[in-house]
């Protein structure tokens, strides 16, 4: 339908999620009560790596209150362990956590004994009466530490190396042999975490009898998680049930199996109630997965006049104590972008898996691009400095032109073979923002002082992948009384999927949006699902939900000719009606006549279509700019971000309102991971950032006037709407433009702008040492 | 465990009884006992915002307040800003700005932005910053919220102007 006019796609069309969150009356995880329902709180682990000499929980099942509390030892020995989802990489299979402690604790916040009582305060009580003998041992808390080895934190994996491999393309040895221009820089970005402002929480109901597992507070990725549970409750797939619940944020970190998944199930079938549990902000800080937290050694190789010739780098990612659902998506993807939009003939990476005594990482909107951007940002605008070229310009003699476009990166990431940049112009995207900042009148001016304070303005550029990973499936079914349900094997994590997804059933389908519903994530709604991650909604369910409303319009003609009893070809639906040639021989029939018809011809049959998006291995990418105008105060260390312009096109926005919106949430969210949020550890790995006094998260204090432009000038070629991913270019490259933005604003000092965050205690840091 | 209390307390118009502990929070209390779950609860350490209420119409952290100290106080929670099933002027503001995605921390910024408007009808862009930079947002990025709670101020001035 591209190029003709429409109701809806395009149209910021205000949400349908509103009304029941703006009156109090949506339905979070903790808002549910259920009849004889019990609350879980879980005992963590005080040290980051400890062997369990012995747990005693009498005192706490003798308090008054308390149903049951249990540890490994009392479900055991076999316990199952979380499943690998995403980059899977050979090694990795040795270190997998199971749902609670077993003889050992490697971080701080590993389950070691849960509590069930007859409500929180009581089993909070409870936890602090369980006496737990730890014998500690000395923590891994660094990347160097890891690699050398001396305390193994998995013993019988022999390493603390998880997985190693060495991707690249051309001959990045012989590039930089010959090369006039070479630079060597260490980069270091922070551990952090997206910290939803909902907190994680379950409810399960375990059933032996029937049998039924059903849990509620399940979101983005629901089939694939009943699919492991059953498995692990050796219970038949039908017998699971994950129910979706309103989501308050996942941003990635939502929604994983986690040790939790496995633990409240446990304690419903160890009851025979309803259990809940919900995690409080000091459990998510040090339970929820981590992530970030990457160390890349870069290196560039180009001609004297800042032609990339070649990169050269070693990335290693810390992933904490055991590998997540996750596996090694933050650090292969960091590889794999570190390139990014240019032409980079030559490339070669190794990259590093390094298991450590902390909270295991998993992906953070964004994961590895954020790293990966910061990194080659910042290695080219030193390179820019060194070579005396503007970094506008440096950039623009690198970007990948129109023409060189679609453009086969190579297997970057292991098994990965075939990605492609398909088409754009990523130097008018640059350009454009160049232009909206007014990048010209500020290049003569960077590390001026501006009432007191130093001013610089940094650009950089990304190009991201999005709508990967398996089919998405849709159900639209019409009722008689003139409703349509759309029913998506996708989750709703806050993002405003009810509404796009309404707006492209009510445009392919030709009626009015009220008359929609969307039902979402809930594994019981269809027989598969994909799920919600990697920007793939719009892409992935929205054209599922086409496909079925095209499917429907089908179906409609197709009951119409037999109500008629006329030929299929001479009927044409449109309007939410099949119409007849002789508009005057019959008035049309209306989804609602065509729904009771069908239920009228007996059995089961109802007017409803099925169908399914699939992806066939083709991405689209996402790409653009961003510039971000900063103002330093040396004598304190403290940055504002004055004015922040990013692009990004998105091939097609289903809804401008909401695409602006996820790139301003995005780019505030990149801000606070540039200058704010960092999860601190100290040398016996105890977690420092326990609550929100301490990990800081940005406020309405730290706003910048945003301009966030959608540009939809490429539609992709894979789908007939043409939707890229939208949900991640507003945080990719903040780090970099922030990062770029500081280092020019106090470039004067001379100082090393290569780690996160930009804290003031660091940046004070840096200028005490060159005595500022 | 500690003994039972019966209080009082005035909860958007409607007087309330329930039977608690001295420890238990106002928020713990509307939610658990009262089964107001509009309030949400987003560190329980008065840092993020969202489960701000107003006390005698005074802004303030429920998750840091005993229930006990609630009594006698008029309390209004996010149940209480519609009336008769529409949409208050901040409410209808947050819907026409998309000033919430995931709608966790909405109820804390609505509740602190009534208590603001209340108190500065006439309201600056900056002043509307500083005024909600105690609530945490992490999906919106703040802009529309500030868009929209200077748009509900515009509206509320146009209604009381006749």
């Amino acid at each position: 339908m591209t190029g003709t006019a429409h109701k809806y796609i395009g149209k910021s069309v205000k949400r349908l999620e509103d009304e029941r969150l703006l009156t109090g009356t949506g339905a979070y995880v903790d808002d549910l009560k259920l009849p004889g329902m019990a609350v879980m709180a879980i005992l963590r682990s005080p040290h980051a790596h400890a062997r369990i000499r012995g747990i005693d929980l009498s005192a706490a099942r003798a308090l008054p209150g308390v149903i049951d509390a249990f540890s490994a030892a009392d479900i055991g020995p076999e316990l199952p362990l979380i499943p690998i989802r995403l980059a899977p990489f050979e090694g990795f299979e040795r270190f997998l956590q199971p749902p609670i402690a077993v003889g050992k604790v490697r971080y701080v916040g590993e389950p070691v004994a849960v509590v069930i009582a007859s409500d929180r305060y009581v089993a909070e009580d409870a936890l602090e009466l369980i006496d737990i003998d730890l014998d500690p041992i000395s923590a891994v808390t660094g990347i160097e530490q890891a690699v050398a080895g001396d305390v193994l934190i998995h013993e019988d994996a022999g390493e603390n190396m998880g997985s190693r491999y060495t991707v690249g393309r051309g001959d990045a040895e012989a590039a930089f042999a010959d090369a006039a221009y070479t630079r060597r820089e260490r980069f270091v970005t922070n551990r952090h975490s997206a910290a939803p402002m909902e907190t994680r929480g379950l409810i399960a109901e375990f059933d032996a009898g029937i049998p039924l597992l059903r849990l509620h507070g399940a979101t983005k990725v629901t089939y694939f998680n009943r699919r492991h549970l059953a498995v692990a409750f050796d219970l038949p797939e039908a017998a699971v049930e994950l129910i979706e619940t309103d989501v308050g944020g996942g941003f990635g970190v939502r929604g994983e199996l986690y040790p939790e998944d496995y633990l409240v199930p446990i304690a419903s079938r160890r009851t025979g109630r309803p259990v809940k549990w919900i995690e409080d902000r000091r459990e998510n800080l040090m339970a929820t997965n981590h992530s970030r937290d990457i160390v890349c050694d870069l290196e560039i190789a180009a001609t004297a006049d800042g032609g990339i010739l070649a990169m050269r780098a070693t990335v290693q990612g810390d992933m904490g104590a055991y590998i997540r659902t996750n596996g090694g998506v933050v650090a292969s993807r960091a590889a794999q972008f570190l390139p990014g939009p240019y032409r980079v003939p030559s490339f070669s990476c190794d990259v590093q898996f390094l298991i450590t005594n902390k909270t295991p990482v998993g992906t953070l909107r964004g994961p590895g691009r954020f790293e990966a951007n910061f990194c080659r940002e910042r290695m080219l605008d030193l390179m820019a400095d060194d070579l005396g070229i503007d970094p506008a310009e440096l950039r623009l003699r690198n970007l990948l032109e129109p023409a060189e476009l679609p453009y086969r990166i190579g297997e970057l990431v292991p098994g990965d073979v075939n990605a492609t940049f398909d088409p754009g112009d990523y130097p008018s995207a640059l350009r454009r923002v160049l232009a909206e900042i007014g990048y010209d009148d500020w290049k003569d001016r960077q590390g001026d002082i501006i009432d007191g304070r130093a001013v610089g303005l940094g650009i950089a550029c990304f190009i991201e992948s999005s709508a990967a990973g398996p089919p998405e499936t849709a159900r639209i079914t019409a009722a008689p009384d003139g409703g349509i349900e759309i029913r998506t094997g996708a989750s709703s994590v806050g993002q405003g999927t009810e509404t796009g997804l309404a707006q492209i059933g009510a445009e392919y389908l030709g009626i009015d949006i009220d008359r929609i519903g969307v039902l979402h994530g809930s594994s019981t709604l269809l027989a598969s699902g994909g799920g919600t991650f990697h920007s793939r909604n719009t892409v992935m369910a929205g054209n599922a939900v086409r496909l079925a409303a095209e499917a429907l319009r089908d179906r409609c003609v197709e009951l119409a000719s037999l109500r008629w009893n006329t030929e299929a070809d001479e009927l044409s639906y449109r309007d939410g009606a099949v119409h007849r040639p002789d508009e005057a021989a019959a008035e049309p029939l209306t989804l609602a006549e065509l729904a009771t018809f069908a239920r009228s011809r007996g059995g089961k049959e109802t007017l409803s279509a099925d169908a399914a998006f699939e992806n066939e291995g083709k991405l689209s990418y996402s790409y653009g700019a961003h510039a971000a105008l900063v103002a330093v105060d040396v004598a304190t260390g403290v940055v504002e971000v004055k004015r922040y312009v990013l692009a990004e096109e998105i091939g097609r926005a289903l809804n401008p309102a909401l695409v602006i919106g996820q790139a301003i949430g995005g780019m505030m969210q990149g801000l606070g991971g540039t200058l704010l949020d960092h999860m601190v550890y100290d040398e016996d790995g105890q977690l420092l950032t326990g609550s929100f006094a301490d990990y800081l998260l940005p406020t309405s204090a730290n706003l910048p006037d945003i301009t966030a432009i959608a540009l939809e000038e490429f539609p992709s070629e894979f789908n007939p709407m043409g939707f890229k991913g939208a949900g991640e270019g507003g945080i990719v490259a903040v780090a970099a433009a922030i990062g770029n933005a500081v280092a020019l604003a106090l470039k004067p000092h001379s100082i090393v702008i290569n780690e996160l965050p930009l804290t003031p205690d660091r940046l004070r840091a840096l200028l005490r040492a060159v005595g500022a | 465990m500690t003994g039972l209390h019966r209080i009082e307390l005035t909860v958007n118009g409607n007087p309330q009884d329930c039977e608690i502990e001295a420890r238990m929070t106002l928020a713990d209390c509307l939610r658990e006992k009262l089964n107001m779950t509009g309030t949400h609860l987003g560190c329980e350490h008065g840092v993020c915002g969202a489960g701000t209420v107003l006390v005698d119409g005074v802004a303030g952290r429920s998750c840091l307040m005993f229930a006990v100290q609630a009594v006698d106080a008029e309390i209004t929670t996010i149940e209480g800003l519609a009336r008769d099933g529409k949409l208050s002027a901040l409410q209808q503001a947050f819907h026409d700005n998309f000033a919430l995605q995931c709608g966790f921390c909405t109820p804390g910024f609505l509740t602190t932005a009534e208590a603001f408007l209340a108190e500065n009808p006439v309201p600056t862009r900056a002043e509307v910053q500083r005024a909600i930079s105690g609530n945490i947002c992490r999906c919106t990025g703040y802009v529309s919220i500030v868009d929209a709670i200077l748009d509900a101020a515009e509206r509320l001035r146009a209604e009381s102007t006749p």
